[in-house]
Protein backbone atom coordinates (compact mmCIF):
# COMPACT_ATOMS: atom_id res chain seq x y z
CA UNK A 1 0.00 0.00 0.00
CA UNK A 2 2.76 2.37 0.67
CA UNK A 3 4.36 1.94 -2.56
CA UNK A 4 0.92 3.37 -3.66
CA UNK A 5 1.81 7.03 -1.87
CA UNK A 6 5.82 6.75 -2.63
CA UNK A 7 7.49 6.17 -5.28
CA UNK A 8 11.08 7.57 -4.37
CA UNK A 9 13.05 4.46 -2.57
CA UNK A 10 13.88 7.22 0.23
CA UNK A 11 10.79 8.39 1.26
CA UNK A 12 9.22 4.76 0.49
CA UNK A 13 11.90 3.87 2.97
CA UNK A 14 11.69 6.62 5.65
CA UNK A 15 7.70 5.35 5.78
CA UNK A 16 8.31 1.51 5.82
CA UNK A 17 10.48 2.57 8.87
CA UNK A 18 7.65 5.12 10.74
CA UNK A 19 5.09 1.97 10.19
CA UNK A 20 7.29 -0.09 11.65
CA UNK A 21 8.53 2.41 14.30
CA UNK A 22 4.65 3.15 15.06
CA UNK A 23 3.85 -1.39 15.48
CA UNK A 24 6.61 -1.18 18.16
CA UNK A 25 4.94 1.86 20.15
CA UNK A 26 1.84 0.15 19.97
CA UNK A 27 3.30 -2.63 21.89
CA UNK A 28 4.89 -0.09 24.37
CA UNK A 29 1.54 1.39 25.18
CA UNK A 30 -0.29 -1.86 25.31
CA UNK A 31 2.63 -2.55 28.06
CA UNK A 32 1.95 0.69 29.65
CA UNK A 33 -1.66 -0.38 30.27
CA UNK A 34 -0.57 -3.34 32.42
CA UNK A 35 1.54 -0.81 34.00
CA UNK A 36 5.31 -1.69 32.59
CA UNK A 37 6.74 1.39 31.55
CA UNK A 38 8.95 0.59 28.44
CA UNK A 39 8.32 3.89 26.87
CA UNK A 40 11.33 6.48 27.04
CA UNK A 41 13.85 3.35 26.56
CA UNK A 42 12.00 2.36 23.16
CA UNK A 43 12.00 5.89 21.74
CA UNK A 44 15.50 6.05 22.60
CA UNK A 45 16.54 3.15 21.61
CA UNK A 46 14.55 3.14 18.19
CA UNK A 47 15.97 6.42 17.45
CA UNK A 48 19.28 5.26 18.02
CA UNK A 49 19.02 2.49 16.07
CA UNK A 50 17.63 4.47 12.96
CA UNK A 51 20.30 6.44 13.61
CA UNK A 52 23.17 4.04 13.71
CA UNK A 53 21.95 1.79 10.77
CA UNK A 54 21.78 4.75 8.62
CA UNK A 55 25.05 6.01 9.44
CA UNK A 56 26.36 2.25 8.89
CA UNK A 57 24.97 1.99 5.70
CA UNK A 58 25.74 5.41 4.77
CA UNK A 59 30.11 4.43 5.84
CA UNK A 60 29.63 0.73 4.07
CA UNK A 61 28.59 2.77 1.02
CA UNK A 62 31.47 4.90 1.06
CA UNK A 63 34.26 1.77 1.81
CA UNK A 64 32.38 -0.43 -0.51
CA UNK A 65 35.60 0.77 -3.07
CA UNK A 66 38.36 0.99 0.04
CA UNK A 67 40.83 -1.65 0.89
CA UNK A 68 40.13 -4.72 2.49
CA UNK A 69 41.89 -3.86 5.70
CA UNK A 70 38.82 -1.53 6.33
CA UNK A 71 36.67 -4.74 7.02
CA UNK A 72 38.74 -5.55 9.75
CA UNK A 73 38.78 -1.94 11.07
CA UNK A 74 35.28 -1.54 10.74
CA UNK A 75 34.39 -4.98 12.66
CA UNK A 76 36.91 -4.53 15.47
CA UNK A 77 35.01 -1.06 16.19
CA UNK A 78 31.68 -3.15 16.35
CA UNK A 79 33.52 -5.59 18.82
CA UNK A 80 34.34 -2.66 20.92
CA UNK A 81 30.80 -1.09 20.83
CA UNK A 82 29.35 -4.65 21.14
CA UNK A 83 31.07 -5.00 24.60
CA UNK A 84 30.42 -1.93 25.85
CA UNK A 85 26.90 -2.16 24.92
CA UNK A 86 26.42 -5.82 26.55
CA UNK A 87 28.32 -4.65 29.70
CA UNK A 88 25.51 -2.48 30.79
CA UNK A 89 23.67 -5.78 31.45
CA UNK A 90 26.09 -6.65 33.90
CA UNK A 91 25.84 -3.70 36.71
CA UNK A 92 27.82 -4.33 39.45
CA UNK A 93 30.03 -6.73 37.77
CA UNK A 94 33.66 -6.25 38.00
CA UNK A 95 35.43 -5.96 34.64
CA UNK A 96 32.16 -6.82 32.74
CA UNK A 97 32.89 -4.19 29.72
CA UNK A 98 36.49 -5.44 29.37
CA UNK A 99 34.90 -9.04 30.13
CA UNK A 100 32.08 -8.09 27.02
CA UNK A 101 34.89 -7.07 24.82
CA UNK A 102 37.23 -9.81 25.37
CA UNK A 103 34.64 -12.67 24.93
CA UNK A 104 33.05 -10.98 21.91
CA UNK A 105 36.57 -10.49 20.42
CA UNK A 106 37.15 -14.59 21.17
CA UNK A 107 34.10 -15.75 20.00
CA UNK A 108 32.79 -13.86 17.11
CA UNK A 109 36.40 -12.73 16.16
CA UNK A 110 37.46 -16.65 16.24
CA UNK A 111 34.36 -17.60 14.08
CA UNK A 112 34.65 -14.65 11.35
CA UNK A 113 38.50 -15.41 10.79
CA UNK A 114 37.52 -19.13 10.79
CA UNK A 115 35.20 -18.94 8.05
CA UNK A 116 37.00 -16.30 6.32
CA UNK A 117 40.18 -18.37 5.55
CA UNK A 118 37.93 -21.38 5.01
CA UNK A 119 36.14 -19.53 2.26
CA UNK A 120 32.52 -19.77 4.06
CA UNK A 121 32.82 -15.74 4.28
CA UNK A 122 33.61 -13.88 1.25
CA UNK A 123 36.62 -11.58 2.14
CA UNK A 124 34.85 -8.74 -0.13
CA UNK A 125 33.66 -5.88 2.06
CA UNK A 126 30.11 -5.89 1.10
CA UNK A 127 29.82 -9.77 2.94
CA UNK A 128 32.43 -9.55 5.34
CA UNK A 129 31.05 -6.83 7.02
CA UNK A 130 27.73 -7.99 7.40
CA UNK A 131 27.89 -11.19 8.11
CA UNK A 132 30.73 -10.26 10.34
CA UNK A 133 28.36 -7.52 12.24
CA UNK A 134 25.40 -10.05 12.27
CA UNK A 135 27.87 -12.78 14.56
CA UNK A 136 29.27 -9.67 16.46
CA UNK A 137 25.91 -8.40 17.10
CA UNK A 138 24.44 -11.84 18.36
CA UNK A 139 27.90 -12.82 20.12
CA UNK A 140 26.63 -9.46 22.09
CA UNK A 141 23.23 -10.51 23.07
CA UNK A 142 23.83 -13.23 24.22
CA UNK A 143 26.73 -12.22 26.33
CA UNK A 144 24.52 -9.96 28.15
CA UNK A 145 22.10 -12.23 28.55
CA UNK A 146 24.58 -14.34 30.08
CA UNK A 147 26.21 -11.80 32.18
CA UNK A 148 22.90 -10.97 33.27
CA UNK A 149 21.36 -14.31 34.48
CA UNK A 150 25.09 -14.93 36.14
CA UNK A 151 24.64 -11.86 37.93
CA UNK A 152 20.74 -12.17 39.34
CA UNK A 153 21.45 -15.92 40.05
CA UNK A 154 24.59 -15.08 42.24
CA UNK A 155 22.86 -12.33 43.57
CA UNK A 156 20.26 -14.55 44.57
CA UNK A 157 22.12 -17.40 45.99
CA UNK A 158 24.81 -15.87 48.04
CA UNK A 159 23.94 -18.12 50.93
CA UNK A 160 24.77 -21.17 48.67
CA UNK A 161 27.70 -19.96 47.73
CA UNK A 162 28.85 -19.06 50.72
CA UNK A 163 27.83 -21.74 52.51
CA UNK A 164 30.21 -23.45 50.06
CA UNK A 165 33.53 -21.49 50.48
CA UNK A 166 32.68 -21.85 53.83
CA UNK A 167 32.66 -25.59 53.65
CA UNK A 168 36.12 -25.34 51.91
CA UNK A 169 35.32 -25.18 48.15
CA UNK A 170 36.85 -23.32 45.79
CA UNK A 171 35.47 -20.69 44.27
CA UNK A 172 34.24 -21.62 40.74
CA UNK A 173 33.19 -24.60 42.42
CA UNK A 174 30.58 -22.18 44.68
CA UNK A 175 29.66 -21.15 41.16
CA UNK A 176 29.31 -23.68 38.93
CA UNK A 177 25.93 -24.45 38.83
CA UNK A 178 24.86 -20.53 38.06
CA UNK A 179 27.55 -20.78 35.29
CA UNK A 180 26.17 -23.59 33.85
CA UNK A 181 22.45 -22.08 33.77
CA UNK A 182 23.81 -18.63 32.76
CA UNK A 183 25.46 -20.50 29.73
CA UNK A 184 22.57 -22.90 28.96
CA UNK A 185 19.94 -19.56 29.54
CA UNK A 186 22.24 -17.55 27.12
CA UNK A 187 22.01 -19.93 24.68
CA UNK A 188 18.39 -20.71 24.03
CA UNK A 189 17.41 -18.02 21.42
CA UNK A 190 20.65 -19.13 19.36
CA UNK A 191 19.22 -22.86 19.68
CA UNK A 192 15.69 -21.84 19.26
CA UNK A 193 16.54 -20.00 15.92
CA UNK A 194 18.44 -22.76 15.08
CA UNK A 195 14.79 -25.15 15.23
CA UNK A 196 12.26 -22.90 14.46
CA UNK A 197 14.57 -21.95 10.47
CA UNK A 198 12.80 -21.87 8.03
CA UNK A 199 9.33 -23.45 9.79
CA UNK A 200 8.65 -20.40 12.19
CA UNK A 201 11.13 -17.68 10.11
CA UNK A 202 12.79 -16.80 7.04
CA UNK A 203 15.91 -14.54 8.21
CA UNK A 204 16.59 -11.19 6.47
CA UNK A 205 19.61 -12.65 5.17
CA UNK A 206 17.91 -15.23 3.29
CA UNK A 207 14.80 -12.88 2.42
CA UNK A 208 17.69 -10.45 0.96
CA UNK A 209 19.26 -12.90 -1.03
CA UNK A 210 16.03 -14.42 -2.83
CA UNK A 211 14.86 -10.58 -3.54
CA UNK A 212 18.51 -10.29 -4.94
CA UNK A 213 17.76 -12.59 -7.46
CA UNK A 214 19.85 -15.99 -5.49
CA UNK A 215 18.62 -19.42 -6.37
CA UNK A 216 16.14 -20.32 -3.54
CA UNK A 217 18.24 -23.33 -3.03
CA UNK A 218 21.91 -21.79 -2.26
CA UNK A 219 19.83 -18.79 -0.25
CA UNK A 220 18.68 -21.78 1.96
CA UNK A 221 21.79 -23.26 2.65
CA UNK A 222 23.81 -19.98 3.10
CA UNK A 223 21.02 -19.24 5.66
CA UNK A 224 21.70 -22.46 7.25
CA UNK A 225 25.35 -21.87 6.86
CA UNK A 226 24.96 -18.20 8.89
CA UNK A 227 22.69 -19.37 11.72
CA UNK A 228 25.25 -22.31 12.75
CA UNK A 229 28.06 -19.11 12.50
CA UNK A 230 25.93 -17.31 14.98
CA UNK A 231 25.62 -20.38 17.19
CA UNK A 232 29.25 -21.38 17.34
CA UNK A 233 30.38 -17.23 17.78
CA UNK A 234 27.60 -16.67 20.63
CA UNK A 235 28.08 -20.31 22.23
CA UNK A 236 32.31 -19.19 22.52
CA UNK A 237 31.30 -15.76 23.49
CA UNK A 238 28.93 -16.83 26.18
CA UNK A 239 31.99 -19.66 27.25
CA UNK A 240 34.26 -17.15 27.43
CA UNK A 241 32.65 -14.39 29.32
CA UNK A 242 31.39 -16.81 31.94
CA UNK A 243 34.70 -18.21 32.66
CA UNK A 244 36.37 -14.78 32.50
CA UNK A 245 33.45 -12.99 35.03
CA UNK A 246 33.67 -16.43 37.23
CA UNK A 247 37.27 -15.36 38.26
CA UNK A 248 36.42 -11.91 38.81
CA UNK A 249 33.52 -12.17 41.22
CA UNK A 250 35.62 -13.32 43.76
CA UNK A 251 38.82 -11.56 45.57
CA UNK A 252 41.98 -13.46 45.68
CA UNK A 253 41.31 -15.10 49.29
CA UNK A 254 38.13 -16.78 47.38
CA UNK A 255 36.14 -14.15 48.83
CA UNK A 256 32.53 -13.21 46.91
CA UNK A 257 32.26 -9.46 45.53
CA UNK A 258 29.06 -9.66 43.98
CA UNK A 259 27.08 -9.07 47.38
CA UNK A 260 23.41 -7.63 47.38
CA UNK A 261 23.23 -4.11 48.55
CA UNK A 262 27.27 -3.78 48.01
CA UNK B 1 52.26 -16.49 81.19
CA UNK B 2 50.82 -19.34 82.05
CA UNK B 3 52.15 -21.72 79.39
CA UNK B 4 49.27 -24.30 79.70
CA UNK B 5 47.06 -21.69 78.55
CA UNK B 6 49.09 -20.18 75.82
CA UNK B 7 49.26 -23.39 74.37
CA UNK B 8 45.62 -23.88 74.99
CA UNK B 9 45.06 -20.22 72.73
CA UNK B 10 43.25 -21.37 69.20
CA UNK B 11 41.64 -17.95 68.01
CA UNK B 12 43.42 -14.51 68.90
CA UNK B 13 41.97 -11.57 66.98
CA UNK B 14 43.89 -8.46 66.92
CA UNK B 15 42.35 -4.74 66.13
CA UNK B 16 39.66 -5.97 63.82
CA UNK B 17 38.09 -3.67 61.94
CA UNK B 18 36.11 -3.81 58.74
CA UNK B 19 34.47 -1.13 56.87
CA UNK B 20 32.26 -1.00 53.56
CA UNK B 21 32.50 2.49 51.64
CA UNK B 22 31.85 4.62 54.79
CA UNK B 23 29.82 2.53 56.95
CA UNK B 24 32.10 0.86 59.63
CA UNK B 25 30.89 -2.46 60.41
CA UNK B 26 33.16 -3.82 62.84
CA UNK B 27 35.91 -1.56 65.15
CA UNK B 28 39.18 -2.52 66.50
CA UNK B 29 37.83 -6.02 68.03
CA UNK B 30 40.60 -7.73 69.93
CA UNK B 31 39.54 -10.90 71.67
CA UNK B 32 40.48 -14.63 72.75
CA UNK B 33 38.89 -17.62 72.10
CA UNK B 34 40.65 -20.59 74.12
CA UNK B 35 40.05 -24.94 73.25
CA UNK B 36 37.30 -26.32 74.43
CA UNK B 37 35.49 -22.56 75.32
CA UNK B 38 32.17 -21.57 74.40
CA UNK B 39 32.42 -17.82 73.56
CA UNK B 40 28.97 -16.04 72.85
CA UNK B 41 29.07 -13.04 70.73
CA UNK B 42 25.63 -10.88 71.29
CA UNK B 43 24.55 -7.46 70.61
CA UNK B 44 21.23 -6.07 68.93
CA UNK B 45 20.61 -6.60 65.29
CA UNK B 46 22.96 -4.68 63.10
CA UNK B 47 25.76 -4.46 65.66
CA UNK B 48 28.47 -5.93 63.87
CA UNK B 49 28.26 -9.79 65.33
CA UNK B 50 27.37 -11.17 61.89
CA UNK B 51 30.05 -9.36 60.44
CA UNK B 52 32.80 -10.28 63.03
CA UNK B 53 31.85 -13.99 62.56
CA UNK B 54 32.48 -13.41 58.66
CA UNK B 55 36.05 -11.77 59.39
CA UNK B 56 37.00 -15.15 61.83
CA UNK B 57 37.02 -17.45 58.71
CA UNK B 58 37.86 -14.56 56.49
CA UNK B 59 34.37 -14.71 54.01
CA UNK B 60 35.26 -11.17 54.52
CA UNK B 61 38.72 -8.67 54.27
CA UNK B 62 39.22 -7.18 57.05
CA UNK B 63 40.08 -3.54 56.52
CA UNK B 64 42.32 -3.20 59.44
CA UNK B 65 44.07 -6.15 62.29
CA UNK B 66 43.99 -9.37 61.68
CA UNK B 67 43.60 -13.32 63.48
CA UNK B 68 45.82 -15.80 64.64
CA UNK B 69 44.55 -19.30 64.03
CA UNK B 70 46.71 -20.89 67.11
CA UNK B 71 49.52 -18.68 66.25
CA UNK B 72 49.75 -18.03 62.84
CA UNK B 73 48.45 -15.56 61.41
CA UNK B 74 45.29 -16.36 59.03
CA UNK B 75 46.57 -14.52 56.13
CA UNK B 76 49.27 -17.18 56.01
CA UNK B 77 46.83 -20.20 55.48
CA UNK B 78 45.40 -20.73 52.48
CA UNK B 79 41.64 -19.56 52.88
CA UNK B 80 40.23 -23.13 52.34
CA UNK B 81 42.07 -24.76 54.63
CA UNK B 82 41.10 -21.88 56.84
CA UNK B 83 37.81 -21.93 56.11
CA UNK B 84 37.69 -25.87 56.89
CA UNK B 85 39.74 -25.25 60.22
CA UNK B 86 37.45 -22.69 61.03
CA UNK B 87 33.74 -24.30 60.08
CA UNK B 88 30.30 -22.04 59.84
CA UNK B 89 26.84 -22.39 60.37
CA UNK B 90 24.95 -19.88 58.87
CA UNK B 91 21.05 -18.57 60.14
CA UNK B 92 19.74 -20.41 57.59
CA UNK B 93 20.49 -24.22 56.51
CA UNK B 94 21.71 -23.91 52.58
CA UNK B 95 21.82 -27.76 51.73
CA UNK B 96 22.31 -27.79 48.36
CA UNK B 97 20.00 -29.83 45.98
CA UNK B 98 20.13 -33.82 46.39
CA UNK B 99 20.32 -36.07 49.76
CA UNK B 100 21.40 -35.40 53.16
CA UNK B 101 24.17 -38.07 52.25
CA UNK B 102 25.25 -35.86 49.35
CA UNK B 103 25.62 -32.97 51.36
CA UNK B 104 27.81 -34.47 54.06
CA UNK B 105 30.32 -35.35 51.22
CA UNK B 106 30.53 -32.09 50.12
CA UNK B 107 32.79 -30.46 52.60
CA UNK B 108 35.44 -33.58 52.83
CA UNK B 109 35.23 -33.91 48.87
CA UNK B 110 36.58 -30.75 48.31
CA UNK B 111 39.92 -32.00 49.68
CA UNK B 112 39.71 -35.07 48.16
CA UNK B 113 38.54 -37.30 51.04
CA UNK B 114 35.46 -39.59 50.17
CA UNK B 115 33.08 -39.56 53.46
CA UNK B 116 32.55 -43.55 54.42
CA UNK B 117 29.22 -44.79 55.03
CA UNK B 118 30.13 -45.52 58.71
CA UNK B 119 31.25 -41.63 58.91
CA UNK B 120 27.84 -40.51 57.37
CA UNK B 121 25.89 -42.76 60.04
CA UNK B 122 28.05 -41.63 62.81
CA UNK B 123 27.70 -37.79 61.75
CA UNK B 124 23.72 -38.79 61.76
CA UNK B 125 23.59 -40.24 64.71
CA UNK B 126 25.30 -37.44 66.43
CA UNK B 127 22.77 -34.69 65.26
CA UNK B 128 20.04 -37.20 65.97
CA UNK B 129 18.78 -37.84 62.73
CA UNK B 130 19.76 -41.45 62.63
CA UNK B 131 18.22 -43.22 58.77
CA UNK B 132 18.20 -39.95 56.90
CA UNK B 133 20.97 -40.30 54.71
CA UNK B 134 19.24 -41.15 51.71
CA UNK B 135 16.43 -39.04 52.14
CA UNK B 136 16.12 -35.51 49.76
CA UNK B 137 16.94 -32.37 51.75
CA UNK B 138 13.63 -30.86 49.63
CA UNK B 139 11.57 -33.01 52.34
CA UNK B 140 13.30 -32.16 55.92
CA UNK B 141 11.27 -30.05 58.24
CA UNK B 142 13.43 -26.38 59.42
CA UNK B 143 15.34 -28.08 62.17
CA UNK B 144 15.69 -31.20 60.46
CA UNK B 145 17.86 -29.07 58.03
CA UNK B 146 19.52 -27.06 60.45
CA UNK B 147 20.91 -30.41 61.91
CA UNK B 148 21.87 -31.81 58.50
CA UNK B 149 23.97 -28.56 58.06
CA UNK B 150 25.54 -28.94 61.44
CA UNK B 151 26.63 -32.09 60.36
CA UNK B 152 27.76 -31.13 57.47
CA UNK B 153 29.96 -28.93 59.03
CA UNK B 154 31.45 -31.11 61.33
CA UNK B 155 32.44 -33.55 58.35
CA UNK B 156 35.21 -31.35 57.71
CA UNK B 157 36.62 -32.13 61.61
CA UNK B 158 37.06 -27.98 62.30
CA UNK B 159 39.15 -26.86 65.23
CA UNK B 160 36.29 -24.09 65.48
CA UNK B 161 32.80 -24.07 65.26
CA UNK B 162 31.29 -20.39 63.99
CA UNK B 163 27.64 -20.18 64.87
CA UNK B 164 25.86 -17.30 63.40
CA UNK B 165 22.32 -17.72 64.85
CA UNK B 166 21.73 -20.80 64.22
CA UNK B 167 18.48 -21.50 65.62
CA UNK B 168 16.77 -17.58 64.72
CA UNK B 169 15.05 -18.71 61.56
CA UNK B 170 13.40 -22.14 63.71
CA UNK B 171 9.91 -22.21 65.70
CA UNK B 172 10.70 -22.67 69.27
CA UNK B 173 9.91 -26.61 69.60
CA UNK B 174 12.83 -27.04 66.55
CA UNK B 175 15.21 -24.04 68.18
CA UNK B 176 15.52 -26.24 71.59
CA UNK B 177 16.15 -29.46 69.75
CA UNK B 178 19.43 -27.58 67.86
CA UNK B 179 20.56 -25.92 70.86
CA UNK B 180 20.36 -29.37 72.83
CA UNK B 181 22.66 -30.87 69.79
CA UNK B 182 25.05 -28.10 70.52
CA UNK B 183 25.09 -28.43 73.81
CA UNK B 184 25.89 -31.86 73.02
CA UNK B 185 28.05 -31.57 70.49
CA UNK B 186 30.49 -29.28 72.35
CA UNK B 187 30.24 -31.41 75.76
CA UNK B 188 31.00 -34.60 74.32
CA UNK B 189 33.42 -33.63 71.38
CA UNK B 190 34.95 -30.59 73.44
CA UNK B 191 34.53 -28.47 70.40
CA UNK B 192 35.43 -24.60 70.49
CA UNK B 193 32.97 -22.58 69.71
CA UNK B 194 31.83 -19.07 68.63
CA UNK B 195 28.27 -18.24 68.92
CA UNK B 196 26.15 -15.18 67.61
CA UNK B 197 22.64 -14.50 69.20
CA UNK B 198 20.43 -12.01 69.92
CA UNK B 199 19.03 -13.91 71.88
CA UNK B 200 20.69 -13.24 75.55
CA UNK B 201 18.79 -16.04 77.44
CA UNK B 202 20.27 -18.54 74.77
CA UNK B 203 23.78 -17.07 75.31
CA UNK B 204 23.40 -17.65 78.87
CA UNK B 205 22.04 -21.05 78.32
CA UNK B 206 25.19 -21.86 75.84
CA UNK B 207 28.06 -20.10 76.30
CA UNK B 208 30.22 -19.47 79.76
CA UNK B 209 31.68 -16.39 78.02
CA UNK B 210 30.41 -13.76 76.46
CA UNK B 211 31.20 -10.44 74.40
CA UNK B 212 28.74 -7.75 74.22
CA UNK B 213 28.68 -5.93 70.93
CA UNK B 214 27.10 -2.41 70.25
CA UNK B 215 28.11 -0.45 66.67
CA UNK B 216 30.69 -2.41 66.05
CA UNK B 217 32.64 -2.42 68.99
CA UNK B 218 33.48 -5.06 71.81
CA UNK B 219 31.54 -3.37 74.50
CA UNK B 220 31.90 -5.75 77.38
CA UNK B 221 34.20 -9.13 77.27
CA UNK B 222 33.66 -11.74 80.66
CA UNK B 223 31.58 -14.61 82.22
CA UNK B 224 28.45 -14.77 80.37
CA UNK B 225 26.11 -13.96 83.66
CA UNK B 226 28.37 -10.84 84.48
CA UNK B 227 28.48 -9.16 81.13
CA UNK B 228 24.78 -9.70 80.09
CA UNK B 229 23.66 -7.88 83.82
CA UNK B 230 26.16 -5.42 83.71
Amino acid sequence: MLRFFFSNPLSLGLAQAAVAALAAMLVVLLARKRGIHLESETLVAMLRGIVQIVAVGSILLLLLRGPRWTSGFLLSAMTVAAGAISARRAKGMPDAFRVSAWAIACGAGSVIALMTWLGVIDTAITSLVPVGSMLIANAMNTNGLALNRLRSDVLAHVGEIETALALGAEARVSVSPYVQASFEASLIPAIDSLRSLGIVWIPGLMAGMLLSGARPVYAAIYQFVVIAMIFAASGLTSLVSTLLIRSRIFTSAEQLILQPGR
Amino acid sequence: MNPRLTSDLILRTEHLRRAVKERILVEDASFEVRAREVVCIVGPSGSGKSSLLRLLNRLDEPTAGTVYVEGSDYRRIAPRELRRKLAMVTQRPYLFPGTVEENLRFGPAQHGQVLSQNAIEELLVRVGLKGYATRNVANLSGGEAQRVSVARTLANSPLVLLLDEPTSALDEASKLEVESLIQRIVRDQGLTCVLVTHDTAQAARLAARALVMDAGRILRDGPTSEVLHA
